[in-house]
């Protein structure tokens, strides 16, 4: 226990003080700000329907970035956008280490395998924790400002409801984070676990699902994908962002209990492959 | 170069000699830091380490030495735990190598340093002080040490590749560890660095910790170590003292002809104690032997050129052990 406190510890002070964290949550942030707020907020005062926001009536548009709305603004982007970026600094947390030589380095330290790796997660953890409180505030922030710039009663959303969300928020980027780090960890190299990673997040999930109903089951196999768990997951807990025009991500293909499920047991099952891997694994 | 020359010559007075290290005290063989018993890697078809059995005893400076590709690199990872071996049995401060019992007392540098780029060398070390539960006040220290104190603010990806070497070195030393690991530590490093590092091993020694080190250097093993392993092919060829490995004296003899004059020296020295070398003729035998040798080639009508003692320096021996193409013995020769 004391090794594993140790490696969170000294995870937490290389992390922290990495540019690559600070540039992939700032990304994260000025993301959510504009495509929930900006972007929006912008459609309803013009009255322009062209785009993403086109045939949204605009008390709709505004409803959506007051206060009230946090719990949809705040996980609607996770599925996709917030877990490719949470997935790449994974990817790179664990992948980094082998042509950097910082594994050899950890290891000769005495924390032991599974500690090391554990102060890696714990580290990652923490991070994805800031991230989905961080996230949270800005968002109340900027809705609370817009609504008293439009003279509007400032009515925060539920604490269950705000609850709900941060927790899926934290299973939904916790599960891509640690599929990043197996991705590192499998792959041994940073370049070649974000380059596969991205490509399965942004394209591979959903070009299986276009083609899902050719063949009898595949259907099955691809509703239980970690993207499609993870966007039918927020789905449920957002009615209205998911289909055409909502969301890209956002699903309604598992119920939510199922998509719950689904996502913990790809959180559980990516730590533990890390884990494994990384116990039986020479460092050459 | 002065820097050079100066470091050498001031350290020398600080480097054990030959006579001392054939000594069992400074040895103190009787406990032993590291052991291995027939130590194996197979990387499927290939063997890069075939049954080493090496033993380094405490306070010891023991030079571990081989060709590129030879299984050092791959002996020191199993030792730190990096490397499952696929056969044989090692102990590493009496604890298995790479468990946390043993890597708490064991400083390590191989094959390269490796610490994040971003960070300057002092954060580095901050890092690895947080992960054997240090405080802050040992990196400095061991940055200092180095000789880093000034530029530990810097970022590690500006450092030059000495500097590079030097932290390296800096976060074996973190937490005073029993034993140190070192793998070429004076790669990269220039001529003053490379003194001030011999130094600094000694410095080691005398304070009572262990150091196992691997080199190319063999001028550098030669005149730092107590005790040397020769590896070649994965397999140890050779365990012993310095003075040991180099034989004892042996006397450089020029001479024409050189049939003839071989023909004395196999008769004075004996058979096997004469070997034909690029100089000339090398025969393991003292300097009381000297006298009759010349009297007995001037008798036969040899010139004799020059006369004097030699020692092998352990790159001879080296080349001897590891080579394609070992010197011709004295049978060859006489065909």
């Amino acid at each position: 226990m004391t090794a594993l406190l140790r490696s969170t510890r000294a995870e937490l002070l290389r992390i922290g003080r990495w540019p690559a964290l600070w540039v992939l949550t700032g990304t994260w942030l000025t993301l959510n700000v504009l495509f929930v707020y900006v972007f929006d907020y912008v459609a309803y005062l013009t009255g322009d329907s062209t785009g993403p926001t086109s045939g949204v009536p605009t008390d709709e548009l505004l409803a959506g970035v007051l206060p009230a709305a946090v719990p949809t603004s705040l996980v609607q982007g996770m599925p996709v956008f917030g877990g490719a970026i949470l997935m790449i600094l994974g990817a790179l947390a664990a992948g980094s280490g082998y042509g950097w030589g910082t594994w050899k380095t950890t290891l000769t330290q005495g924390p032991g395998r599974a500690a090391a790796v554990g102060g890696v997660l714990l580290a990652l953890a923490i991070v994805v924790a800031g991230v989905v409180l961080g996230t949270a505030v800005v968002d109340l922030g900027v809705s609370s400002v817009l609504a008293a710039v439009e003279s509007q009663p400032v009515d925060l959303p539920p604490a269950g409801e705000l609850a709900e969300s941060v927790g899926a928020g934290l299973l939904v980027l916790g599960m891509w984070t640690t599929a990043g780090v197996l991705l590192g960890t499998l792959a041994r190299s940073p370049a070649l676990a974000v380059g596969l990673g991205l490509v399965w997040v942004l394209a591979v999930e959903n070009l299986l699902r276009g083609v899902s109903g050719l063949l009898g089951g595949l259907a099955v196999l691809t509703d239980h994908l970690p993207g499609t768990a993870a966007g039918s997951l927020v789905g449920a807990l957002t009615p209205g962002a998911q289909g055409d025009g909502g969301t890209p991500g956002v699903l309604t293909a598992l119920p939510g209990p199922t998509a719950l499920a689904a996502v913990a047991a790809y959180l559980v099952a990516f730590t533990a492959a890390s884990l494994l891997l990384m116990r039986r694994r020479d460092l050459t | 170069m002065a820097a050079y020359v100066a470091g050498r010559s001031a350290g020398a007075a600080r480097w054990p000699t030959r006579q001392d290290a054939s000594g069992s005290s400074l040895i103190g063989m009787d406990e032993t830091v590291v052991r291995t018993d027939r130590l194996t890697k197979r990387y499927g078809e290939r063997l890069a380490v075939d049954s080493v059995s090496l033993t380094v005893g405490r306070g010891e400076v023991y030079g571990f030495l081989g060709p590129n590709g030879a299984g050092k690199t791959t002996t020191l990872r199993m030792l730190l735990g990096l490397v499952r071996p696929t056969g044989g049995r090692a102990s590493v401060l009496g604890a298995a190598p790479g468990s946390p019992a043993a890597l708490a007392r064991v400083g390590a540098l191989v094959e390269g340093p490796g610490f994040y780029p971003y960070l300057s060398g002092r954060d580095n070390l901050r890092v690895l002080c947080r992960f054997r539960g240090l405080g802050n006040r040992a990196a400095d220290a061991a940055l200092d040490r180095v000789g880093l104190g000034r530029r530990g603010g810097d970022r590690f990806r500006s450092y030059s590749l000495g500097m590079k070497q030097r932290l390296g070195v800096a976060a074996a030393l973190l937490g005073e560890p029993d034993l140190l690991v070192l793998d070429e530590p004076t790669n990269g490093l220039d001529p003053a660095g490379m003194a001030d590092m011999r130094r600094l091993l000694v410095d080691l020694a005398a304070g009572g910790q262990t150091v196992l080190l691997s080199s190319h250097l063999l001028a550098e093993v030669q005149e730092i170590c107590h005790r040397v392993g020769v590896i070649a092919g994965g397999r140890l060829v050779a365990q012993d003292t310095v003075a040991d490995l180099r034989g004892a004296g042996s006397v450089l003899l020029r001479a024409y002809p050189l049939e003839r004059a071989l023909a004395v020296a196999v008769h004075v020295a004996g058979e096997d104690a004469v070997e034909v070398t690029d100089p000339g003729l090398r025969l393991d035998a003292d300097a009381a032997q000297v006298p009759r040798l010349v009297r007995e080639l001037v008798a036969d009508g040899v010139e004799v050129l020059e006369v004097r003692p030699a020692e092998r320096s352990l790159e001879e021996v080296f080349f001897r052990m590891t080579g394609p193409d070992p010197a011709p013995t004295t049978m060859e020769v006489q065909r």
